[in-house]
Parts: C-alpha cells; structure tokens; sequence
C-alpha cells in the first residue's frame, strides 16, 4: 500500500498531455455513472419507501419525497409476518454461520499442514466434490428421507457446512501464517489442538471475517433451500416472505391480481418498497466492516494453487 | 530437499532401525546428519488432534457430498418412495432415453446454452473492461469509493434484485415505463415478454456481479510491477500501449482460468434468479435444466426421470470443465487443475 502510494505520487508529478487529461475525465465520468446505477435503485427504493403512495404515483422519478410518511413501515409490520421472517432469518444466518466456520476451519486446519499424512488423499476428496454432485433430486431424496430433514433449518445448514471453495481460502491462509510462532508454541510443549487455538486462529481474524461474511450472505439470502425444504410459513425466512409480498402482486397474471381481489387490498407500492428496505438493511450494515476484509480474503483463494 | 543442498550431497542412504525408515545424508563437507521418519501409527497418534480435528468435516462430505452421489443410482431405478433406494426396480437407462426424447429437452438445451453463451459474450468481458478503466485510476480515494460501492450488488439476493426489477420495469407503476410513456406515449413490457428474457436474465447478472467480480483481475494487476509502467513511459509508450502490452499480458492468466471455469458452468444458468423471473408468459424461453428439474423432481414427484436430467447436466459439466482445462494446457496456460 505504501510504495502503491509513492508510485501515485511520482505519476501526479509527470505531466499528461491534452488527450490524456480528456480520457482521463472520460474514464472517472464512465466510473461514477456505473457506481451511481448500482446504487441509484436502492437510493429511490429507500426514498420511495418513506413517501406516499400519491406521490409515488405522481412523481417519476426522486430521491427526496416533498411528503415524509413511515406508514408504508407500520402496515408492513401489522399486516405481515416480516418481523417474524426477519427473526428467522437471523436466527438461521447466526446459527448456519457460526456451524459452518467451525467445520471449515477445524477441517482447513490439519490440510494446511505440509507433513499432515493423507493429505493429498483428502484434498482429492474434496476436489471431486468440486467437479462432480449428485445434484438437486438425489440429494432431496436423501436429506428427506433418511436424515429425515425436512421443514427443519438442518436441511438449510447441514448441506452446506464446508464450501470447498470457502474452504481452500482458509487453507491457503494458514499456510501462509508465519511459522515461527507456530513453532515456538510447540517448543513450548503445545499440542496442535493448543496451537491452533491460540496462535493460528488469533492470527486469521480477516479471513474469518471475509469468509463468514460469504457464508452469513449465503444463508441471509438464500430462497432456493428455504422453498424446496420448509414447509410450515412460522419458519419462512424474510427472503420466502418478501417474494410472496412483491412479486405475486406485480406479476401481470391475472390470477394474482384475483388472489388479492379476494384477499384485500394489494400490498400498495410504498409497502413494497418498505419491505425490500428491511430485508436489505441488515446485509448493508454489516458490509462496510467487512469491506476491508474481503478483498484480501478473495484475493488469496484467486491465486492459483 | 532442495537441489541446492542436493549439489552438495555426496552419499544417501536409507536403513531402517526398530520399524522406523531412517535416512542419512553424508555431505561434501564431511557433515552427516539422518531424518528419522516415524511410521504412520506413531504418527497419528503424536498429531491425533489434527486428524481429530478434521473427523467432523469428512463426515459431512461423506454424508452430504459422496451420499447424493450414490442416490444417484436413482437414476437408474423407478424410484418408489415406498420401496427406497435400494429395492426399488432397476431399469437401465431408460430415465436417460425417455428425458432425451421428451421434445423439452432441445427446449431446455436452446435456452440453457442460449443464455450461457449471451452471457459469456456480453457478461464475461465486462468486468475485464471495468477493472481496466479501474487500472487507470489514479486518484486512489475515488477508486476505493467507486470500489466500495459496486461491490455492494453482489452481496443482496436474488429476491431483492427480482423485486428492485419489478419495481423498476412493471408495466403499471415500474419507474422505467414511466419514463418510456411520458416519452413515447407506450409502454415495453420486459417481465412478461419471452423474447426479452435471456437479455433480462443476463442484464440482472451484469449490474449485479461486474463490479464484484473486477476484484480477481484487480488482484492480478495488484502484481504487477508499477516500474515496467515507468520505463515504458519514458521510452514514449502511450496509454493504449501500456494497456496492450503490459497490463494485458497481466491478467491474461486470470482471463483464461475464469473462462474455462465459465465454460465448465455453461450448464449452470443458476436456478434461483431463473425460477424468480419466469412466469407463465415467457415460459418458453425460459424453463432451463435447472428450474425443469426442480419443477418435474420435486413439484411432480419424478425423481428417478429428473435424477437422470440432472446426472446428464453433471457429466456434461464436467467433461466441459475438464475439456476446457486441457484446451488451456495444451496452449500453454497453466489451467487450473
């Protein structure tokens, strides 16, 4: 970071010609344009979930409503089961996450080891698993009927404990821990259990930061798992649950628009927005403390090894 | 034993004292010293934290990786709930010859490939593109704000990025057609309009993984030496020059590993997105393997007929990583297997 630093410096002081300055500007106008779209979509949902449904009718387009209103966020709270999705979900992402980084690093650890015997043997096992998967049916049939997973949060966590991908970026990382201290520890008679624990796990805090990050968005997001294998709606998650709310009523079937004829006023467009504010909010906060994490993180794994 | 000390070397032998292998290095300078190699038994036992350690996570791969594997016999059988896996009646390949000759499945095989290769066409090269605008920041804070936030897509589901869709493109109150009407006086009417959907599909993955995935090429140029970019500017290279010949060559490697990992996925269009944006309008180009599968195994109930789907997909996806791997090798690339 630091020479990167010295480097800008240096390329500040040598003079750009006419042309270079103009695709300069071209190239930072371009930049900000793609940023702006990749968040000017929340920005108006954000603002259009605190307007009226009056105003959200009138105005095209605006990222200020003229008429501040939060009771786009008081019907979606009385009148559906978001608070209780969002509980689930949390409860879900918290307990997916933690068993999945317990599995990962217990299982990275040994194979990080370059004396570890059957280690070539392992990584083998797991690599198969990268090209090759029973797939989606097989799988169903076994975590239903003999592990007996179904409508349960089992069959959303256990399937994916150890990411094999997640699992080489742990490997990788502690592999490239400095030995010294690893091996200091062991002159003073520590066992590998000890060791791991108080050297190499203290030492992995941004790749453990970066890969539960990975694994806590997988499970905050995930719909697919929920909806083949939960079947009782008090264990939806928020992601089941805001499907249902946005897009069974802004489809263009007409049998949705019967659905909610027969079932009360649609969900008007400020709730929508409202609902997609709540299930967004929580991967949003989270983000920016990971940030500086994850680049490092991924950029380990994306060295071929 | 590196081959620096193997230079050095002037007599090795291997005997064996009490069951151990001991090995014993004379070099050129007189000194000897032996390795003792202690047996595997004796070994497991001095690191039995490690290999307990990794119990849990075999177990998970054999009962959540390997096991599906083996139900996917399945797909050779007319799988009865009621008789289970293994009594059930075996037929061959029978699930196979009947899938290949429903008429879906040049349906499926049109619009999975039809998607994929829009997508390797249209979406592979774009966060190429973008990391290369990125390389040519050099005011270090608006890159990281510009970084920060197109990092921001990839991280929301499919069902945020489904609805912000809605949202945005419905016919009624989508902000978009509001515009077109207030411009044109019609309306486009993208959700529901089969000709539209693989541009959809691929429209939704650009604006949601570009920006996460310059972070690999980014990390490829991370490497690169900023004086090459000196010396070339002072022997009068311009801009399109140092692209072309220095920050190119730098990440052709990465290029090339992420192509064939595409490649292998050319099958895997991702059934979440697919199965949140299809609906009885544009069904016809866009039921995929994946979605038919889940809708003909787990919706109907045909297990042994969509096992035999999605064990075509697997194998097919495998030969194309595998495929892809040697291409690369034999042109000299370092592939990634």
């Amino acid at each position: 970071m630091a020479s990167s630093a010295a480097i800008m410096k240096q390329g500040v002081k040598v003079k750009k010609s006419l042309g270079d300055r103009i695709v300069d500007v071209i190239i930072y106008v371009v930049l900000g344009l793609i940023a702006l779209s990749t968040v000017l979509p929340f920005l108006y949902v954000v603002a259009g979930s605190f307007a009226t449904d009056k105003e959200l009718t009138e105005r095209a387009f605006f990222l200020i409503p003229h008429v501040w209103s939060a009771n786009a966020y008081k019907y979606a709270v009385h009148n559906s089961n978001i608070l209780l999705g969002l509980r689930n979900s949390i409860l879900l992402t918290v307990l997916g996450t933690i068993m999945c980084m317990a599995f990962s690093l217990t299982f990275a650890y040994p194979l990080s080891k370059a004396h570890f015997r059957g280690r070539d043997f392992i990584m083998n096992l797991v690599i198969v698993t990268m090209l090759f998967g029973g797939g989606m049916i097989p799988s169903y049939v076994i975590f239903t009927n003999a592990y007996h997973l179904l409508d349960t949060y089992w069959a959303l966590i256990l399937p994916g404990l150890i990411s094999p991908f997640n699992m080489i970026i742990i490997k990788k990382f502690f592999q490239e821990l400095p030995s010294e201290l690893e091996d200091a520890a062991y002159v003073d008679g520590a066992t590998d259990l000890q060791v791991f624990f108080r050297v190499a796990l203290p030492l992995s805090k941004p790749v453990i930061a970066s890969i539960s990050l990975f694994y806590g968005v997988g499970f905050w997001n995930d719909y697919f798992a929920s909806m083949i294998y939960l079947r009782s709606a008090e264990k939806y998650p928020i992601q089941i649950l805001l499907r249902s709310i946005i897009l069974l009523s802004s489809t263009v079937s007409e049998s949705a628009q019967d659905f909610y004829d027969m079932n009360g006023a649609p969900p008007d467009k400020a709730v929508k927005m409202a609902c997609t504010v709540i299930a967004t909010v929580p991967i949003l906060c989270i983000y920016p403390f990971v940030q500086k994490y994850f680049t490092k993180g991924v950029m380990v794994g994306a060295v071929k090894g | 034993m590196t081959d620096e000390k193997g230079k050095q070397q002037k007599r090795r032998k291997v005997t064996h004292e009490n069951g151990q292998r001991v090995t014993s290095v004379t070099l050129k300078d007189g000194t000897e010293y032996k390795v003792r190699e202690i047996g595997t038994l004796q070994y497991v036992l001095k690191h039995k934290w490690l290999y307990l350690m990794l119990l849990p996570g075999l177990l998970y791969f054999i009962m959540f990786r390997y096991a599906p594997m083996g139900g996917l016999v399945i797909a050779f059988k007319n799988y009865s709930p009621f008789k289970g896996m293994w009594a059930s009646d075996w037929v061959g390949f029978k699930n196979f010859i009947d899938f290949f000759n429903t008429p879906d499945f040049l349906r499926l095989l049109r619009n999975t490939l039809g998607i994929s290769l829009l997508q390797l066409v249209l979406f592979f090269p774009a966060p190429i593109v973008l990391s290369l605008f990125l390389n040519e920041v050099y005011h270090n804070v608006y890159k990281r704000v510009i970084q920060t936030l197109i990092y921001i897509p990839h991280f929301v589901s499919w069902v945020i990025v489904a609805s912000l869709t809605f949202q945005l493109f419905n016919v009624s109150d989508g902000i978009v057609n509001m515009l077109i009407r207030a411009v044109t006086g019609n309306t486009v009417n993208i959700l529901s309009n089969a000709g539209a959907f693989w541009g959809l599909i691929v429209g939704q993955d650009i604006w949601r993984e570009t920006g996460y995935g310059t972070i690999i090429f980014l990390a490829a140029l991370a490497g690169v030496d900023q004086e090459q970019y000196e010396a070339a500017r002072i022997d009068g290279a311009n801009r399109w020059e140092l692209m072309w010949h220095i920050t190119l060559p730098a990440i052709k490697g990465t290029v090339i590993m992420m192509l064939i990992l595409r490649v292998g996925g050319l099958l895997n269009t991702g059934y979440e997105q697919i199965f949140l944006m299809r609906n009885d309008l544009n069904i016809a180009t866009a039921e995929v393997f994946d979605t038919y599968i889940y809708t003909r195994g787990i919706k109907q109930g045909a297990y042994s007929f969509s096992s035999a789907a999605g064990m075509f997909k697997s194998v097919v996806g495998m030969i194309l990583v595998l495929g892809s791997d040697r291409v690369a090798k034999a042109f000299g690339e370092s592939g990634i297997y």
